[in-house]
């Protein structure tokens, strides 16, 4: 296995009651990378990052993060979950929620250490969101929210940044903002971003895979229309203005 | 009113009334953000297994509570996190089958039941000394807990999954926590009863969570409205001589909904409360 590898995928398969999610999925992720897997809704891509945190076993293939078994990779894992799996009015503050990242730093029966405030500091920073740190999590608008839930996962200062439909609370007009963020991020750790909204992704990311159940590709962020339509199971066009990237959008 | 806070009787129900405040000040706050107020009723109503099984064999209802309480709250616990049986569906069964065993221990105990009312319904006026040796001693165990697992109980009641990925011990944790609950149960038992302990869980903390978004501020706040509920209500049933348990509910459920009421007139400030997502998604 090469050094550089982040994450190293060998033929997953994942049944949910009998039904497959996952069909031999083979997909390595290397430093730096930025990868953004695309796909229809219910086309397994939570899994697959569920199966990169090893919150869900395989049953059958292997899965190796920084050369290790995902749980025992879990403290370089930063991740930001789909955004509306949490209680919006939960009583907790903006504060609360990014010194959670530095969990695994600190452990059972240890307070949080004051390189885990500097650290949670320096994270709300980063994401813009300092100000309102002593916020309930609750009055934020829901691109707050999202900035605060992306402050949580770098707080562990991570090696790999998981992030699941991170721009579906996000307005289109904080969106190109948020992928500029993401771009500067690129050189401190690999990201892996899931999304259905083709578009958007394929103008920032540098490597793209299409996953419905199978992986239709995975590589170059220009695709081919007919990759996409076997993707999508639907016609799906493709607009290139010329000079790389592509942009590529749905029909419907 | 004096004279009723100066007979020893009166004292004993105040200590009662305040060392169940802080077990179901804390823990009502973990029930409440949760969203495990139907798990809270389940292990309370289970427990009348245990009463029952305490009048049967002969010893002391409280004991058999206690070990009701805290096997069905396992029992729920695990059956929810490692079957496909939906919780609702888990809970109900428990909770039915806790109460009819029960039912069928008193039956088989040979006479009268004594104080099988006050089990269900509470009667802080009887609580016994021993009892209250017992409340000190659930309080500071729960207390304990608490201040030891903080940030894992803040942690997995706000993102389970999350807590799972930074190495939090979740499940196991989550057990503590309905075990928790169970000896809460127990502590609540005397005071206001199995039917009733659910109110005392939920109305205190969410009273707190008008008025603050920190959970620990939430839980001292929602110790002191049990008090003052527990305190208020005492006093009313002594006044005009109705059912302490049942007083006591009334009155905190009655200024829950009269301070609901008033937030919603005032424009809506308070929003923490209403648990309805404020944006169309």
């Amino acid at each position: 296995m090469a050094n550089d590898e982040v994450v190293t995928l060998d033929d997953i398969w994942f049944h949910y009651n009998s039904t497959p999610i996952l069909e031999g999925i083979s997909l390595s992720i290397e430093q730096n990378d930025f990868l953004g897997i695309i796909g229809p809704n219910g086309g397994g891509k939570t899994t697959l990052l569920k199966v990169i945190l090893g919150l869900v076993q395989p049953s059958h293939g292997k899965v190796f993060v920084l050369g290790k078994t995902p749980q025992s990779s879990r403290g370089s894992i930063g991740y930001v979950p789909q955004y509306n799996l949490f209680d919006r009015n939960f009583p907790i503050s903006v504060w609360d929620v990014a010194l959670m990242g530095r969990y695994s730093r600190a452990g059972l029966f240890r307070r949080y250490s004051s390189d885990d405030r500097t650290a949670a500091l320096n994270a709300l920073q980063t994401v813009g969101m300092l100000d309102h740190k002593d916020h309930q999590m609750g009055k934020l608008s829901g691109g707050e929210q999202q900035r605060v839930l992306i402050a949580r996962a770098l707080v562990s200062e991570p090696k790999l940044l998981l992030l699941d439909e991170p721009t579906a609370s996000v307005d289109s007009t904080m969106q190109t903002e948020f992928y500029e963020f993401l771009d500067r991020l690129k050189h401190r750790m690999a990201i892996v971003l899931v999304s259905h909204d083709i578009s958007a992704v394929s103008v920032y990311v540098d490597k793209l895979a299409c996953l419905n159940r199978q992986l239709f590709h995975h590589g170059s962020p220009e695709i081919e229309a007919e990759v996409l339509e076997a993707t999508y199971k639907c016609p799906v066009q493709m607009i290139a203005h010329g000079a790389v990237p592509h942009r590529v959008l749905k029909e419907h | 009113m004096i004279d009723a806070l100066q007979s020893e009787l009166m004292r004993d129900a105040l200590y009662a009334g305040l060392l169940a405040s802080v077990a179901c000040g804390i823990i009502g706050v973990y029930v409440v953000v949760n969203r495990i107020v139907f798990i809270s009723g389940g292990i309370a109503h289970a427990s009348f297994g245990g009463i029952g099984l305490g009048y049967l064999a002969g010893f002391s209802p409280v004991m058999g509570a206690m070990i009701f309480t805290l096997a069905s709250a396992l029992g729920m616990g695990l059956v929810t996190k490692k079957t496909r049986l939906p919780e609702d569906t888990a809970v109900g069964i428990l909770w039915a089958m806790g109460m009819a065993l029960g039912i069928i221990f008193i039956g088989l105990a040979p006479g009268y039941a004594p104080d099988l009312f006050s089990y269900l319904f509470g009667n802080i006026l009887t609580v016994p000394f021993s009892d209250l040796i017992l409340m000190i001693i659930l309080d500071l165990v729960i207390v304990a807990i608490v201040i030891a697992f903080y940030k894992e109980f803040l942690a997995l009641s706000f993102d389970e999954e999350f807590g799972t990925v930074v190495g939090i011990p979740v499940t196991k944790l989550y057990l503590l926590l309905l075990c928790m609950i169970a000896l809460t149960v127990v502590v609540l038992i005397r005071v206001v009863g199995i039917i009733l302990v659910i109110a005392l869980l939920t109305i205190p903390a969410t009273m707190a969570r008008q008025f603050t978004h920190d959970l620990r501020k939430m839980m001292l706040l929602a110790i002191l409205f049990g008090a003052v509920f527990t305190f208020g209500g005492l006093l009313l049933s002594y006044e005009f001589d109705l059912a302490s348990g049942a007083t006591i509910i009334l009155f905190s459920g009655t200024v829950l909904l009269l301070t609901l009421g008033l937030s919603r007139l005032r424009g809506n400030r308070h929003k923490s409360w209403n648990t309805a997502p404020s944006e169309p998604e």
